[in-house]
C-alpha cells in the first residue's frame, strides 16, 4: 500500500516529521517497506528561462541556447531537442547534477566545439514519465530559478507500507491515518461529505439476486458528465503511488479506493440494457475484463450483469464492454458489498488479482456504503460535472454489531505489558472501539475491524499502540536441577548414524525431497506426485534418497571431483508413511592416488557393504545376525547387490553396485558407482530401560587356539553358507570364524574355488587335549562337507 | 708382575682389540673354551695343595670374571656399533607424504539442528516431529487459516491431487506449525517443544528455495505471556550466537494462529563488511511469533481459558547463514563436495553446553 505524505495529511492533522511517521508506522505493525522522495534526486534541477536559441554552427540538429537559471548569469547550453525555442520555460540541470533517467552526471563540456554549461531536461531524463520527444515545457509564469520539484509539487515523500492480511482498514489512507492518530501522532480528520440529494429518480433498475455473494448493491446514475483527463493534482498522486491515470471518472474510483479502502465501479449507462443485477454466473458465461483477458465463469461466482450479459466479475474486475470512455455522458456508480469468502474463491479459481479483490476478500467496511457512494458522487461531479439521480439501495450490508468482553488485566496476563485501564480505554477509543467499563468491559468493535473478535485481539490493539518495546523479558519457569535429556530414541539414532557416517569419511548432503517422476520409477514409482510442481524435475516425492545423491554425484563429477562419498539422512515418502533413512553413494576413486598404492582404485560393492555394516552397527543393529539376501531394488546390479536382512522379510538395508541402466539414466555411464540405503525405522531397538550397569567382566582364563582350514567348494556356493556351517559345528568351543582367503586358479579344479577359514577355539576350564582338538576339527570338516565343501589337500 | 697378572693384561688387551664379533668369539674360545688358557688354569687347581688352592683359587676365579665381563662389554659395544652401522643404511625419506585421511562432514543444517536441540533442552524443551506430507486441517484449518483466508494464498502451497471424495486435501507442509497442532492434540500441557524440519513453498529465487528448514517453538502452560516469549528468544539467540549483546526488537504483525502476533528483529552490526548478529546498528527480521490464538488452542481440544502460551517459527537455513556466513541458500541443497567440506562440520563437533554450541 503506497501513499504520499501530503495524501496522508489530507486525513491526519499532524506536525510529525516523515521520519517520525515512518518509525511509528513500523512500531504499530504497519511495516514500512520503503520511503522515497522523488524531489530528493531532483534537488539540483531548477526552472530556467530560455533567452535565445541559435543553430549550432557545426550541427544541424543541435541548438545553442542561452539560459537564465536564476543565478544572475547567462549560461550557454547546447540542446538537441527540436522543441527548444527562445522565450520558453524549462527545467535546467547545472554541471554536477546527476540525471537519474540517463544515469550520467553533468559537467561542463564542449559539444561539437561549443561549450555547454548544463542541460535542459526531458520528462524521461528526470524519470517523471516515458516521453522523450523534447524537453519539458513549463507554463510561462513558472518562476525562473526556483527548485523545479518543489514548484511542481513533487516534494512529497512516497511511503510504501506492507499491510498484513487482517488489516483491510489500512488498505486506504484514512485507515492508516486513524492508526497513526491512535498512536499519538496527530488528529484524524473527520470525513466531511454531505449527502447529495438526487435530482431525479434512478433510471435503471438495480437488484441483487445473489444476497449471499452480494448482500448489498447501492448505486446511482450521474447524467451529463464529460469524462476527460483528470486534473494534474489527481494524476500526480496516482502516478506517485504507481497507478496509471486513465480518465477522470476511472481515476476517481481508484482515488476513493486508495483513500478509503472502498472499491467502486463506474458503468457507461448507455451500454447497459434493462436492469443491472448481482447474480450468480451461468455455466460457461464469459466476460472480457478490463485487463484485456476473457474469463470463463461458473455458477459459484458472483457477477454484475444486465439483460445482455455479464459486465463485471463482482468485486474483482469490471468488464470492457460497459467501461467508461471519453464519449460517455451518463454513468452508473456501483458501491456494493461482496462476501469476502466468495471473492477469495472466485479470485483463486480465475487466478485473477486486483486492487478491488484484495480489499473485498479481506472484508471492506460494511457500514461505509452510503458514505462511499456520497464521496464518489461528489468527486465525480467535481471532476466531470453532471447531475445525480436518487440512490438505489438493493439488499443490506451485514451490519451485525460485535461486542467483545474484555478484562483490562489481560494486557498484562497475555501481552506482558502493564497498561493502566484508563489508558487502555483511551487507546481503544482512538481506534474507534466503544468501551463500556465495568467488572468486565463490553467493547463494541467498529464496523471496519472485521479482524477483531476476542479479548486476545484487544490485547494486541492495546499493546501495539502502547509499544511492544515495553514488553519486559520474563524468564520461563525452570525445573530444579540439571536439564533432563529430551531426545527421543529416533532422534538419537539419527544423530548416531549421521556422525558415524561423517567419521568414516562420508560427506553429508541435503537434497530435494522431490525428484522427477522418471527417477522414482526404478523404486516402484512415487506414491506422492505434486499437482502443482515448480518443475518436472521437482515433482514426485522421493521413494528413495538415491536419485538425489546420484544427481549430486553427477554434478560433482562434472566439477572434476575424483572421489565422491556422499550421504544423506532424510525421509522416503511411501504410500503408508514417511520413513527415516540413511543413504550413501560412493563413486570415483576410493582414495586419492598415493605413492604407497600406486594408481587409484575404484569402489566396489564390498565398500558399500562395509560402510553399511559399520553404520548399522553404530545404530545398534545385530550385524552378526544379518544375512545378505538377494532381492535389492531395481537400481542395483542384480548379481552385485543384496539386502541385509534379519530373516527373509525384515530388510534393514540394501547395498550394491548400481545397475548400468540406472547409471545411464543419471548420466553416470561407464563408471562404477556403489550405494546403500539403510532403513532406520527397520532397525530393532533395545526395549525397556536397561540402566547403565554393564555385565561383569570375565575374561577367559585360558588363551584361545587358532586353526586354519582350506575348503574347496563349487563356484556358486556362497561363503556365508560355509561359514555358518562351521560356526554351527561346535557352538561351545568355536567363538570366531573368519574367511581370510578366496582363491581360484592354479591348484583349484575348474568350477571350484578355495575358501580359507580361520577358526578360533576357546577352551573353558582346562586346555584342549590333542584328542579334543582333533575331534573338533573333524566336526568342522564334517559340517563343511554337508554343505558341499571338501577339505583341500 | 706375576704370570697371572701378565696373562690378565694379555687377555684383556686381546679382547679390547677384537674388531668384530667373530674375533671376539675366538678370543673367548682362546681364554674360556675347553682348551682355553683360563680353563687350563682352573683345571690346574685340582692338582694343588689346599694351601696353594686357597691362595691361587681366588686369583684364577677373579681373572675368569674379569675376562668374562670384558668379553660381554666388548660384545655389547661391538653390537651397538654394528646396529649403528645398519641403521645408518636404513634411512627413509621422512618427507614423503602420509596417506591422507578421508575427511567426512556433517551438513550445517544438521549441525544447527543439533545446536538448537542442545540449547532448548537446557530450557526444558523437547524435540517433536511430524509428517511433511500434511493434510489441509493440520497445516491450515486448525491454525485458524480457513479455506478462503488470504493467508493461504500467501503460503504458495504445494498440493497433491485431491482424492476421489475430495475430503482430505494433502499438501506439503508450508511451515512446521502443524507440529504444534499434533503435539497439542496428543499431549497434555504443560508443553515445551521445538519442532525442526523440512518445509516447502512454491517459491524459487536467490533467497528462496522450494524446500527449506524451519524450527517451530511452542510453549503451552499457565500464565505464559509475551514477556516469556521475549526472554526465551533472547536467551536462545544469546546461546546460539554465543554473544551477550543480542538485542531484540518486537514489532506487531499478523499470523492467523497467534494473537497478539509479533515479528522479531535482531540487531546486527557490520564487522569486516559482513552483517553480524549482535549490537544494534541495524535490524533484520529473523522470527515470526506470538501468543497462540485461543481458537488454535480450542481446535486442539484444550481450554483457552486455562492454557495459554507462545509459538515462534524461524528459518534454520537462515540461522546457519547468519552464524556461519554462507550467503547463498541454494548451495545448501546442491551437494557440492567443496561446499560441504568448507561449511560442514567434523563428526566430533558435537554441540554441548559445556563446550559451547558453536563449532
Amino acid at each position: 500500500m503506497k501513499f504520499t505524505l501530503s495524501w496522508l495529511k489530507d486525513h491526519l492533522d499532524t506536525e510529525a516529521s516523515v521520519e517520525t511517521i515512518v518509525d511509528t508506522l513500523t512500531r504499530i505493525g504497519l511495516e514500512v517497506e520503503s520511503v522515497e522522495n522523488p524531489a530528493e534526486k531532483l534537488a539540483p534541477f531548477t526552472i530556467a528561462h530560455v533567452l535565445t536559441a541559435e543553430r549550432h554552427p557545426q550541427a544541424d540538429k543541435l541548438q545553442v541556447l542561452t539560459v537564465d537559471a536564476g543565478s544572475g548569469e547567462t549560461l550557454q547550453v547546447v540542446c538537441g531537442a527540436p522543441n527548444a525555442r527562445a522565450g520558453m520555460k524549462g527545467v535546467f540541470g547545472p554541471p554536477g547534477a546527476y540525471v537519474p533517467g540517463s544515469d550520467i552526471t553533468l559537467k561542463v563540456a564542449a559539444i561539437r566545439g561549443v561549450e555547454s554549461r548544463g542541460m535542459m531536461c526531458s520528462v524521461r531524463e528526470l524519470q517523471l514519465g516515458e516521453e522523450h520527444d523534447g524537453i519539458i515545457t513549463l507554463p510561462d509564469d513558472a518562476p525562473t530559478g526556483e527548485n523545479y520539484a518543489a514548484w511542481a509539487g513533487l516534494d512529497d515523500p512516497v511511503i510504501d507500507v506492507s499491510v498484513t492480511p487482517n488489516r483491510q482498514d489500512c488498505m486506504g489512507v484514512h485507515g492508516i491515518a486513524r492508526d497513526l492518530a491512535a498512536a499519538g501522532l496527530g488528529t484524524l480528520k473527520p470525513i466531511a461529505v454531505a449527502p447529495i440529494a438526487g435530482a431525479f429518480p434512478c433510471p435503471i433498475e438495480i437488484r441483487t439476486d445473489d444476497p449471499e455473494g452480494c448482500p448489498a448493491f447501492f448505486g446511482r446514475v450521474v447524467r451529463g458528465v464529460r469524462n476527460a483527463a483528470s486534473p494534474d493534482w489527481l494524476q500526480q498522486r496516482l502516478k506517485a503511488v504507481g497507478q496509471r491515470p486513465i480518465s477522470a471518472l476511472v481515476d476517481m474510483t481508484n482515488y476513493v479506493m486508495l483513500s478509503y479502502g472502498r472499491p467502486l465501479h463506474v458503468y457507461d449507462l448507455a451500454k447497459l440494457e434493462g436492469a443491472i443485477v448481482a447474480r450468480k454466473a451461468k455455466p460457461g458465461e464469459e466476460v472480457l475484463a478490463l485487463n484485456g483477458k476473457t474469463y470463463r465463469l461458473d455458477p459459484s461466482m458472483t457477477v454484475i450483469a444486465d439483460d445482455a450479459g455479464v459486465h463485471d466479475i463482482g468485486g474483482i474486475m469490471g468488464g470492457e464492454h460497459s467501461s467508461v470512455t471519453e464519449a460517455t455522458t451518463d454513468i452508473l456508480i456501483e458501491c456494493a458489498y461482496f462476501d469476502p469468502e466468495g471473492i477469495a474463491r472466485t479470485g483463486q479459481k480465475l487466478a485473477l488479482t486486483s486492487d478491488a479483490r484484495s480489499r473485498f476478500e479481506r472484508g471492506v467496511d460494511p457500514a461505509f456504503l452510503d458514505t462511499g457512494l456520497a464521496i464518489a458522487t461528489e468527486m465525480a461531479i467535481a471532476l466531470a460535472g453532471g447531475e445525480p439521480s436518487e440512490i438505489v439501495r438493493a439488499g443490506e450490508p451485514p451490519l451485525g454489531t460485535k461486542i467483545v468482553e474484555y478484562k483490562p488485566d489481560r494486557a498484562k496476563a497475555l501481552g506482558g505489558v502493564d497498561v493502566p485501564a484508563d489508558r487502555q480505554q483511551a487507546i481503544l477509543a482512538r481506534l474507534g472501539f466503544d468501551v463500556t467499563t465495568g467488572a468486565a468491559w463490553r467493547v463494541t468493535v467498529p464496523s471496519w475491524r472485521r479482524d477483531v473478535d476476542g479479548a486476545a485481539d484487544l490485547v494486541e490493539e492495546v499493546i501495539r499502540i502502547e509499544g511492544l518495546d515495553r514488553v519486559e523479558a520474563t524468564p520461563l519457569p525452570r525445573a530444579p536441577g540439571v536439564a533432563r535429556p529430551t531426545a527421543t530414541a529416533e532422534q538419537l539414532l539419527e544423530r548416531k548414524v549421521r556422525r558415524t557416517a561423517a567419521a568414516r569419511g562420508l560427506n553429508e548432503a541435503v537434497t530435494w525431497s522431490f525428484i522427477a517422476e522418471a527417477e522414482a520409477a526404478p523404486f516402484g514409482g512415487s506414491a506422492w506426485v505434486l499437482a502443482n510442481p515448480i518443475s518436472e524435475e521437482l515433482k514426485a516425492m522421493r521413494p528413495s534418497l538415491l536419485p538425489g545423491l546420484l544427481a549430486a554425484a553427477r554434478r560433482n563429477i562434472a566439477r572434476g571431483a575424483d572421489g565422491i562419498r556422499l550421504f544423506e539422512v532424510g525421509r522416503r515418502y511411501l504410500a503408508d508413511g514417511e520413513r527415516p533413512t540413511l543413504a550413501f553413494v560412493l563413486a570415483g576413486d576410493r582414495g586419492p592416488r598415493h605413492w604407497r598404492n600406486g594408481k587409484a582404485a575404484g569402489f566396489d560393492a564390498y565398500d558399500a557393504k562395509a560402510e553399511a555394516l559399520a553404520i548399522l552397527a553404530a545404530a545398534g543393529a545385530p550385524v552378526d545376525n544379518l544375512q545378505a539376501l538377494p532381492g535389492a531394488s531395481g537400481v542395483y546390479h542384480p548379481g552385485r547387490s543384496a539386502r541385509l536382512s534379519l530373516g527373509p522379510k525384515n530388510a534393514l538395508a540394501e547395498f550394491g553396485e548400481l545397475h548400468p541402466a540406472a547409471l545411464k539414466a543419471f548420466d553416470l555411464e561407464g563408471r562404477t558407482v556403489v550405494a546403500a540405503e539403510i532403513f532406520l525405522d527397520a532397525i530393532p531397538q533395545k526395549r525397556g530401560a536397561t540402566g547403565h550397569m554393564r555385565e561383569a567382566y570375565r575374561p577367559p582364563a585360558l588363551q584361545a587356539v587358532k586353526r586354519d582350514f582350506a575348503f574347496l567348494v563349487p563356484l556358486a556356493t556362497q561363503a556365508e553358507t560355509l561359514l555358518r556351517a562351521i560356526r554351527g559345528a561346535d557352538k561351545q568351543a568355536i567363538v570366531g570364524v573368519s574367511l581370510f582367503d578366496v582363491f581360484t586358479g592354479q591348484g583349484v579344479p575348474e568350477g571350484e574355488k578355495s575358501l580359507a577359514v580361520e577358526v578360533i577355539l576357546q577352551p573353558g576350564e582346562k586346555s584342549f587335549t590333542d584328542e579334543e582338538l582333533k575331534a573338533i576339527s573333524e566336526r568342522i570338516v564334517a559340517a563343511a562337507t554337508k554343505v558341499g565343501a571338501r577339505l583341500r589337500d | 708382575m706375576s704370570d697371572l697378572d701378565q696373562m690378565s693384561a694379555d687377555l684383556l688387551g686381546r679382547i679390547a682389540g677384537a674388531s668384530d664379533l667373530a674375533a671376539l668369539e675366538s678370543e673367548r674360545v682362546h681364554a674360556l673354551g675347553k682348551q682355553g688358557a683360563i680353563t687350563q688354569l682352573l683345571k690346574s687347581l685340582g692338582g694343588m695343595s689346599p694351601e696353594q688352592r686357597q691362595e691361587e683359587g681366588p686369583r684364577i676365579h677373579g681373572l675368569r670374571e674379569r675376562v668374562t665381563s670384558a668379553i660381554a662389554e666388548r660384545k655389547a659395544a661391538l653390537e651397538a656399533e654394528a646396529l649403528e652401522r645398519r641403521l645408518a643404511t636404513e634411512t627413509l625419506d621422512m618427507t614423503l607424504p602420509a596417506e591422507p585421511r578421508l575427511q567426512g562432514s556433517v551438513h550445517p543444517v544438521s549441525q544447527v539442528m543439533d545446536e538448537l536441540a542442545e540449547i532448548f533442552a537446557d530450557l526444558g524443551f523437547s524435540v517433536a516431529t511430524g509428517p511433511e506430507i500434511e493434510d489441509d486441517w493440520h497445516n491450515f484449518t486448525a491454525l485458524n487459516i480457513p479455506e478462503s483466508h488470504p493467508a493461504r494464498a500467501m503460503h504458495d502451497t504445494f498440493y497433491f491431487p485431491e482424492d476421489e471424495g475430495g475430503e482430505r486435501k494433502m499438501l506439503l507442509r508450508t511451515h512446521t506449525s502443524p507440529v504444534q497442532i499434533r503435539t497439542m492434540v496428543k499431549e497434555k500441557p504443560p508443553i515445551y517443544i521445538i519442532a525442526p524440519g523440512r518445509t516447502y513453498r512454491s517459491d524459487s529465487d536467490a533467497t528462496h528455495t522450494p524446500m527449506f528448514h524451519q524450527v517451530e517453538g511452542l510453549v503451552i502452560d499457565r500464565g505464559i505471556h509475551l514477556g516469556h516469549l521475549k526472554w526465551t528468544l533472547e536467551t536462545f539467540l544469546k546461546a546460539f550466537f554465543e554473544r551477550d549483546d543480542i538485542v531484540l526488537r518486537l514489532r506487531p504483525s499478523y499470523f492467523p494462529f497467534t494473537e497478539p502476533s509479533v515479528e522479531v528483529d535482531v540487531g546486527y552490526s557490520i564487522e569486516k563488511g559482513k552483517r553480524v548478529i549482535g549490537g544494534s546498528e541495524g535490524w533484520m527480521e529473523v522470527l515470526g511469533s506470538g501468543m497462540v490464538h485461543p481458537k488454535v488452542i480450542a481446535a486442539c481440544g484444550l481450554d483457552p481459558e486455562e492454557w495459554q502460551g507462545f509459538a515462534f517459527g524461524c528459518g534454520i537455513d537462515r540461522l546457519a547463514m547468519l552464524k556461519y556466513g554462507m550467503d547463498d541458500l541454494r548451495a545448501f541443497f546442491d551437494g557440492d563436495l567443496r561446499w560441504l567440506r568448507h561449511y560442514g562440520f567434523s563428526a566430533l563437533d558435537v554441540p554441548t553446553l559445556s563446550g559451547g554450541v558453536g563449532a
